[in-house]
């Protein structure tokens, strides 16, 4: 890879390392971030929030803080119209699913502890915080319910009594019901009775996470002029007007939605937030323009948490190492309330259990528990990566089991390269992958045999730092969503995306996307798009985007869908440029459509030096005095992209991390992998994509962990206890990639967001198991903490889960 | 609890205004002056978003009041770049080396690199990353910022409009 | 993120700012010295004085100078200096190792080593190294100066021998001119405080320990001193089996807390490995 600054319309742009557009503005500190609107005579708004994780609310008194200087208005929730409606949740996975209230500030109860209670409204931010303490609230504590098994159990305290339960929904898959497999029982039967069968029984806990994006949430409402605006640090400004028109019942003509410069997300800010809509209702109330900002803390009580399941697996197999079932049995923790997709998080993973093996049977089965804890939603990977840890863990299993190499067990079970398009145990179509390309590759650059010889060296000397070496081989499914397979599962809403193209009459390109990056590039990767089809240079195409108002039509970033299916539209509404311009410049050069060629930005009539090049077209369409007939003027053209298919991205993380089994400190010495994306259509922004998201997943595997003490307070509120790893913290990754083109898709690409986040985690994890397999231990709960590790060693068991060896 | 008046020269500018003794640099900078360019991502100094320069040296404007300040020479991220807006070499090396995605630590990273350069001109991997220590990145894994680092190292004090486009090291997606 | 209100003065002598403390009356004062402890408990408002007075402008209060047989650093000298003070660094290494890993580089740039031992944090990085090298610190008050060994300066949970109407001028560190010294610090990130550290000082003679200082850091609410492991070590050869012997002495006597990081065993257990790598790292073995 090498850096291209240089300009040619010639050389494709396809498969560049371009440097960014974006950066320019990022590096220099000319950016918008939402915290940084100013308005004349704007408000601040400030939130008091519970303390409490279950209370019931007896009395708010803001009197004093009506009084304190620079203070407008002070509401609770009964005091402020319209705060009682129900946040949306966009995905009712079951017919009979549970769905609480979920009001924008607290009426009569609070749930979990962060929860709005009241909203200050002041002339500075300061005088707003200033206020939040003199608001007197009465709380009367109710009993709280934290935990999964305990929320399920006889006489548990109810986070929502009205409901009768704490259990959401329950959602099955059954292969042998679908038809895509067998009976998964049958398969656990089969493999007790038999002498030759293993049955492998785990339980291991996914710790809830906090998605953590460095910008806090922030948002500006502007009730000046025809449209209500809202500005807001989102990732689906699109989602966010569909459901403010709906939930504050402004009509969405009447209100616009702009998400700036976003500060990072990850699933966190794919969110319709109690926030947002508080902020609008007080500046459509107030008739001025009103800003909210939470701080660090605020944004990790109050913004949706990701993970947190506790999964029960069976996986059985024969004892030549053949997979025969696999059996997935989750508790998922909403948290108090659903947000837009909470309840279907986990079932994102329940197609992906079966990851790159040819089960034979497959069940899943997951119930949703509702607890006193802040709601959680998509974080990066999102039941995915969850899936990915269960069977890259369970097949690590299974090797130490037969005393197999993890990696050959690996290969004797999985998806041979011929053997694509493969229709899964789970009904997915893989269209394509080569996992050996892959691991062979990664093998190489690991110095896989080498790092063994290494350990075994290690073991018999008894060093006391001890090697591990970890595996996952991983795929996922990605490049959110066919809209009918969303229909299926019963998801409010499309998958499908929207692009527009624009030729200016100068000649250069305006792109409108539907797509809303926030750090991910699009800037730069759409221009790369772009600049090829319509052969102009890459610095002549503009992207817009996150405007409700100039990007009409989007349904945003999230899922790796932007390149998959935001990409695609792209290139089809690129492609219809070309045609309509191709109708014009026949005309122009008197020939006949069918003799032009188009390459390198300029129409030739075949056999000829007679061309023109597309800027000229587009003058032509724009002064529109030599059209031919029945043309219109302009060669704009949209397209909507439904995808045809998820995205499978796959790929081979190898990890050897040392333990210091003294300490019980673990420490990634090596990290590699090669990862496939499809076609890379700009390897530099797909590295770093690799590079956040494997640190992402590592972080899960070592130090983060969002925790809540007995009354349900979280304890991990600021970045001194939720501990996101800087630089020191981190090895330096060795990335590479083999390219097997998707076939679902004019451009061969997959998403590659989440994939580094669902490959690391359980690659990590593998490696520390392995290195301490010598002291009997078989699992260590997540974050492995020096702690965990060090009971490990000593016990030569597992700290707080228990584990059984199901084997027959 | 009334104002004090004091005096800073922020990227080169005097100013001279009445503050409240609470209000952090941080505050004073984004709301009074509007150099928005340096953020707040914390409420405990650990994210270092708000790193400026102060007097010479690094420092988290969320944990110095703006009176702390007075008599003091500030510089924010809007004051690297020269006069006809050529980059600062280490501002050039995070473009290059696409050490940065989605930009909110990038203010304050850049800043407490052009100060980590200043201690150690030829930092080791290690100096590297224990010099940005102080300053998370959600995005990047700071692979690409350790390589713009070192990037930066090797253009060495030169104008900032003679940093050579660095190609990317071994191990690379390509 | 805003703190509460408060008024500031900032003295330009440490007479005036005693002035400023004796007038206080019963309002709520804080001492500011780099602030990077308080400000953040200030913007969380996990405290809200009426006053905070600014020791940033008082010039007696920085820097390091020598006396004889003793360093004595200025109190709102920063981290980052006493990292680089030759003269610390001559005759006090321990302090320069030990403040080299506190927090961050910009922390360091304002953090006061007169600050992180006048706020007592059990986690903090600098009260165990000026325990092991026996600092004295001098606190000025109305009626002049007293000094207090560190000893008997962490009295409890960020509390010290200061009263109200003190101020923490200087700390006298006696001269370790020729000792090996080692901060071994046990945290779970870069970032994060330590959850076990160890501060050793060695006197190594002929490949014999001739004398040792170890303290320990969090291992109970105030700094701890290892004199049983400084008793074992004493006379020993430095080598790594004889140092190892020792450490695993360094809990005794300890009362380390369980929190979200460590159970109490483990801390203990961490402290015995901690001391033997740190006196391993100080010996030079």
């Amino acid at each position: 890879m090498t850096a291209v600054d240089e300009t040619t319309t010639t050389e494709r742009e396809f498969g560049k390392a371009r440097r960014r557009k974006e950066d320019a503005r990022l590096i220099t500190g000319r950016t918008r971030w939402t915290d940084n609107i100013t308005l004349p005579g704007m408000l601040h708004l400030a939130m008091v929030r519970s303390p409490l994780a279950h209370a019931r609310v007896t009395a708010v008194d803001a009197s004093a803080a009506r009084r304190s200087p620079g203070v407008i208005g002070v509401w609770s929730g009964p005091e402020l119209p319209g705060s009682a409606v129900g946040m949306p949740c966009a995905w009712p996975i079951t017919p009979d699913m549970k769905s609480p209230t979920h009001p924008a500030i607290a009426q009569d109860t609070v749930r979990f502890a962060g929860e709005i209670v009241a909203v200050v409204a002041a002339r500075s931010a300061a005088e707003a915080r200033d206020a939040v303490d003199l608001v007197q609230v009465e709380y009367e504590q109710l009993p709280v319910v934290l935990d999964m098994e305990a929320a399920l159990a006889e006489g548990a305290p109810l986070v929502h009594p009205d409901l009768g339960t704490n259990e959401n929904a329950t959602w099955i898959f059954d292969s042998a019901a679908a038809g895509s497999g067998g009976d998964v029982e049958e398969a656990i039967r089969a493999a007790r009775d038999d002498p030759d069968g293993i049955v492998i029984e785990r339980r291991y806990r996914q710790q809830r996470l906090i998605p953590a994006f460095m910008e806090p949430r922030s948002i500006v409402m502007d009730p000046t002029g025809e449209q209500l605006t809202l500005w807001s640090s989102t990732q689906v400004p699109h989602f966010v007007r569909i459901f403010m028109a709906l939930v504050t019942g402004t009509p969405e003509s009447k209100i616009r939605v702009i998400a700036p410069d976003v500060g990072g997300g990850f699933g966190g800010k794919l969110q319709f937030t109690p926030e947002e809509v508080v902020t609008f209702l007080v500046g459509r109330r107030l008739r001025k323009p009103v800003k909210y900002t939470e701080t660090r803390t605020e944004s990790m009580l109050a913004g949706h948490q990701g993970r947190d399941q506790i999964q029960k697996l069976t996986l059985t197999a024969r004892r030549d190492g053949t997979v025969t079932g696999l059996k997935v049995e989750l508790l998922c923790d909403m948290g108090a309330y659903l947000g837009l997709v909470t309840p279907g998080i986990p079932i994102l993973g329940a197609f992906m259990y079966n990851a790159i093996y040819k089960f034979p049977a497959y069940k899943f089965v997951c119930t949703n528990v509702f607890t006193n804890t802040t709601w959680t939603d998509a974080y990066r990977g999102a039941g995915r990566p969850e899936a990915t840890f269960a069977i890259e863990r369970l097949m690590d299993t299974l090797a130490a089991e037969l005393g197999r190499d993890p990696l050959e067990l690996r290969e004797q079970n999985w998806i041979k390269h011929d053997e694509f398009p493969f229709t899964t145990v789970a009904t997915m179509v893989y269209d394509s992958g080569n996992y050996e390309a892959a691991t062979t590759r990664a093998k190489q650059l690991f110095g896989y045999d080498e790092l063994r010889r290494e350990q075994a060296e290690r073991r018999a000397r008894q060093d006391p730092v001890q090697l591990g070496i970890g595996v996952s081989t991983f795929t996922e499914m990605c490049g959110l969503a066919p809209s009918r397979v969303l229909g299926a599962l019963s998801y409010v809403g499309g998958g499908w995306e929207n692009a527009h193209v624009r030729m200016l009459p100068t000649g250069k390109v305006e792109v409108v996307t539907g797509t809303s990056p926030h750090g991910q590039g699009h800037e730069t990767a759409w221009s790369q798009i772009v600049a090829d089809k319509l052969g102009v240079p890459f610095e002549d195409v503009e992207v817009l985007h996150g405007d409700t108002a100039i990007s009409v039509r989007g349904l945003d970033t999230y899922g790796s869908r932007s390149l998959p299916v935001g990409g695609i539209a792209l290139a089809m509404a690129a492609d219809k440029v070309v045609e309509k311009a191709k109708v014009i410049a026949a005309h122009l050069l008197e020939a006949n459509a069918d003799d032009l060629e188009f390459s390198g930005g300029s129409f030739t009539v075949r056999g000829t030096d007679k061309g023109v090049p597309i800027q000229q077209v587009a003058f032509a369409a724009f002064d529109a005095h030599n059209l031919p007939d029945g043309v219109e003027p302009g060669i704009d053209a949209d397209a909507t992209y439904d995808p045809v298919n998820f995205s499978f991205p796959h790929g081979t993380h190898l990890c050897a991390v040392e333990v210091d089994t003294e300490t019980g400190r673990p420490t990634i010495r090596k990290y590699v992998c090669v990862d496939d994306v499809g076609r890379a259509l700009n390897p530099l922004i797909v590295e770093g994509q690799v590079h956040g998201g494997v640190t992402q997943g590592i972080a899960q595997a070592l130090f983060e962990e969002a925790r809540h003490d007995e009354v349900g307070t979280l304890t991990t509120a600021t970045f001194v206890d939720y501990l996101v790893p800087s630089a020191p913290d981190l090895p330096t990754y060795t990335t590479e990639r083999t390219e097997t083109p998707s076939t679902d898709n004019q451009l061969g690409v997959k998403g590659v967001g989440e994939a580094g986040t669902i490959a690391s985690t359980p690659a990590v994890v593998n490696a520390v198991v392995d290195a301490l397999r010598p002291w009997g231990v078989d699992d260590i709960e997540m974050p492995l903490t020096p702690q965990r590790v060090w009971r490990a060693v000593q016990g030569g068991g597992v700290e707080a889960t228990t584990i059984q060896d199901g084997e027959a | 609890m009334g104002t004090r008046r004091i005096s800073v020269v922020v990227d080169g500018v005097r100013y001279d205004d009445d503050v409240e003794p609470r209000t952090l640099l941080v505050h004073y900078l984004r709301e009074r002056l509007g150099k928005t360019g340096t953020v707040v991502g914390c409420d405990t100094s650990n994210c270092g978003a708000c790193t400026v320069h102060l007097d010479g040296r690094s420092v988290k404007s969320c944990s110095v009041l703006a009176v702390q300040a007075d008599g003091g020479e500030v510089t924010t991220i809007e004051g690297l770049a020269g006069p006809d807006g050529e980059l600062h070499p280490v501002q050039r090396a995070f473009h290059e080396n696409h050490a940065l995605q989605c930009g909110f630590c990038t203010p304050g990273m850049i800043m407490q690199v052009i100060d980590l350069l200043n201690d150690h001109p030829d930092p080791t991997e290690a100096e590297a990353r224990e010099g940005i220590e102080g300053n998370l990145c959600r995005c990047t894994g700071y692979q690409n910022i350790v390589r713009a680092i070192q990037a930066a190292a090797e253009a060495g004090a030169a104008p900032a409009t003679s940093a050579p486009a660095q190609p990317t090291p071994a191990g690379g997606a390509a | 993120m805003i703190p509460a209100a408060f008024d500031y003065e900032a003295p330009a002598t440490v007479e005036e700012a005693l002035g400023i403390l004796s007038s206080a009356g019963d309002r709520e004062v804080k001492l500011l010295a780099g602030g990077q402890s308080l400000l953040p408990v200030l913007r969380l408002r996990m405290a809200a004085p009426e006053l905070v007075v600014d020791l940033g402008r008082i010039p007696e209060l920085r820097g390091v100078r020598d006396d004889g047989d003793a360093v004595v650093i200025g109190a709102m000298t920063t981290h980052d200096d006493v990292t680089r003070e030759p003269l610390v660094r001559q005759h006090a290494l321990l302090l320069a190792e030990a403040a080299r890993t506190v927090a961050d580089p910009q922390v360091r740039h304002r953090g006061t080593f007169g600050g992180s031992l006048a706020h007592a944090d059990p986690a903090g990085d600098m009260p165990a190294p000026a325990l092991a090298l026996d600092a004295e610190m001098v606190l000025a008050g109305p009626s002049g100066r007293r000094t207090v060994p560190a000893e008997e300066f962490f009295q409890d949970l960020l509390t010290t021998a200061l009263n109200e109407n003190e101020l923490l001028a200087e700390i006298r560190v006696p001269k370790h001119t020729g000792w090996g010294a080692h901060y071994e610090k046990f945290n779970r990130v870069a970032q994060a405080w330590s959850i076990v550290a160890v501060a050793a000082a060695v006197r190594v003679e002929a490949g014999v320990i001739a004398q040792a200082k170890v303290a320990l850091t969090n291992m109970g609410v105030v700094p701890i001193r290892a004199h049983r492991v400084e008793q074992a070590l004493v006379g020993r050869e430095a080598n790594a089996e004889a140092i190892r012997d020792a450490a695993g002495l360094a809990a005794d006597g300890t009362s380390p807390m369980s929190d979200g990081n460590a159970d109490e065993d483990y801390r203990r257990h961490l402290a015995t490995v901690l001391t033997g790598r740190a006196v391993l790292a100080a010996a030079g073995v």
